[in-house]
């Protein structure tokens, strides 16, 4: 027990890299994939299939070679050019790899509202622009839930991907206690810092979608 | 393709321009030619019902009216503004979107299914648009929506989400949602044929009480005693086309044409 208590601290330390990178993830994919998206079923057939090739990019490669390669091989393509150090390389890999995936969340959300919606605002006189708004994102939040859920929680365990670039996420931490003190107690410890974030995440979700049922 | 018809000449000089005008009206969609040429106008404070056998284009015609269909060929002018007009090729070029939108304010509508704002509750249905389109305060407007509410009989209902009402009370609720926007012209598409048959009767109701305080009303519909009752003039629609339309009396006392007389016959 004090063993377990004598690890806390370097394992809480990691975790939070862990939910720092998770929470900025967040904040930039999402405003990203849902650009993505709204690109995407837009009448703009160059911009959509660009997005479409983007999202193929995304989602066709491993995000651990996204990674290595914002990290170390960007510095020397030409014009885009830039050298990131790593926790800014991983967060920039990270929103990219996440805003393809939540932009086909998105997507599929926006294109499961009823033609009827778009016509109900449309007579009344809205815009493209305030239907999106008011009518139809609001219910597409409610069905996008359970797929954002499930991917959020993916989010959460990807974190542990960094690792490669030598950043002392939760997992790192870990290892770097197990292979210090030949017991694999750090691991049982941080399964259980996973676990809980994912509970909280769980739970969050479920208050959301309880909230957003009171219509149906 | 055909010049400007007698009715649109005669309506672009007279004083008072009719609430809605079509003329010559094309529509296809890919190569099934949906409308073909149909032409009719709406005097202010008239209520016309279209009627028709299933495909033959009169909710097209109507959705075509306030450009939820663009038309192909002919010409549609809202209470004197053109909306959209045959160019020198004969293809129907539409006014800048602004002016269309500006145009197609004027008209409310009314759908088979409704389509209310699931997330929204009757009262906010009623006052989104006035608050999001309008910019009208909240405050301003919730006793107009109150108002209306009352008058379509659903007042009690203002907290209450859609999914918790029937049918016929959805359907009040989107007029009364389209009537806050105060249009000069109500169009309803087919506004009982979602519904159990016994509650058309509300919502025909409601419609005749609109009627009788003069709204100018456009509905394609299969409720052949609103027709006859409520209706003004009746338009009989058959295969894109626009077979008679006359006032209601005489509509079914002496239907004119052939194919009126035994879709008649059909519907008894």
């Amino acid at each position: 027990m004090d063993y377990i208590l004598s690890i806390i601290g370097p394992l809480a330390e990691g975790s939070l890299v862990t939910l720092k990178l998770f929470f900025i993830t967040l904040a930039l994919a999402v405003p990203l994939g849902l650009a993505l998206a709204l690109v995407r079923i837009s009448r703009f057939t160059v911009a959509s299939q660009a997005v479409n090739g983007y999202i193929w990019l995304m989602r066709g490669t491993p995000l651990m070679l996204q990674l290595l390669f914002i990290y170390f091989a960007l510095p020397f393509v030409p014009v885009v050019g830039i050298r990131l150090p790593d926790f800014p390389a991983a967060i920039v890999a990270f929103a990219l790899n996440y805003a393809a995936y939540f932009a086909e969340i998105f997507r599929a959300g926006i294109q499961s509202i009823d033609r009827g919606q778009y016509e109900g605002a449309k007579v009344l006189g809205f815009s493209y622009g305030q239907t999106m708004r008011r009518i139809v994102l609001p219910q597409v939040v409610k069905r996008i839930l359970p797929p954002m859920s499930n991917e959020t929680i993916t989010l959460v365990k990807d974190t542990s991907l960094i690792y490669v670039l030598a950043l002392n996420d939760l997992l790192r931490a870990a290892r770097g206690i197990v292979q210090r003190d030949f017991t694999i107690t750090p691991f049982v410890v941080a399964a259980a810092f996973y676990l809980l974030m994912t509970l909280v995440l769980t739970w969050f979700f479920q208050r959301l979608e309880k909230r957003h049922a009171v219509y149906d | 393709m055909p010049s400007m018809t007698e009715a649109a000449s005669i309506a672009s000089s007279a004083a008072t321009s009719p609430m809605i005008l079509a003329d010559d009206i094309h529509k296809r969609f890919g190569s099934h030619e949906v409308l073909k040429g149909v032409s009719l106008t709406l005097a202010k404070g008239e209520v016309i019902a279209v009627i028709g056998p299933s495909g033959s284009g009169k909710s097209t015609f109507l959705r075509c009216l306030n450009h939820l269909e663009t038309i192909d060929a002919g010409r549609i002018d809202i209470e004197g503004d053109t909306l959209a007009a045959n160019d020198a090729q004969g293809r129907a070029r539409y006014v800048a979107d602004a002016e269309v939108r500006r145009i197609c304010a004027r008209m409310g509508m009314v759908f088979q299914h409704f389509n209310l704002f699931p997330h929204l509750t009757v009262l906010q249905n009623v006052v989104e648009a006035p608050i999001t389109v309008k910019g009208i305060k909240r405050e301003a407007i919730l006793p107009k929506a109150e108002e209306l509410l009352r008058k379509v009989g659903l007042l009690d209902k203002r907290d209450a989400y859609p999914s918790r009402l029937s049918g016929g009370q959805k359907q009040r609720v989107a007029i009364a949602r389209a009537l806050a926007m105060e249009p000069d012209i109500m169009l309803f598409d087919e506004p009982t044929s979602a519904l159990d048959p016994e509650l058309t009767g509300e919502v025909l109701r409601t419609m005749r009480q609109l009627a009788d305080e003069h709204m100018t009303m456009l509905v394609v519909t299969h409720e052949m005693g609103f027709a006859r009752e409520v209706a003004s003039r009746v338009a009989f629609m058959d295969g894109g086309k626009l077979i008679e339309s006359q006032p209601s009396a005489a509509f079914f006392a002496n239907p004119q044409h052939p194919r009126t007389r035994a879709f008649l016959e059909s519907m008894l």
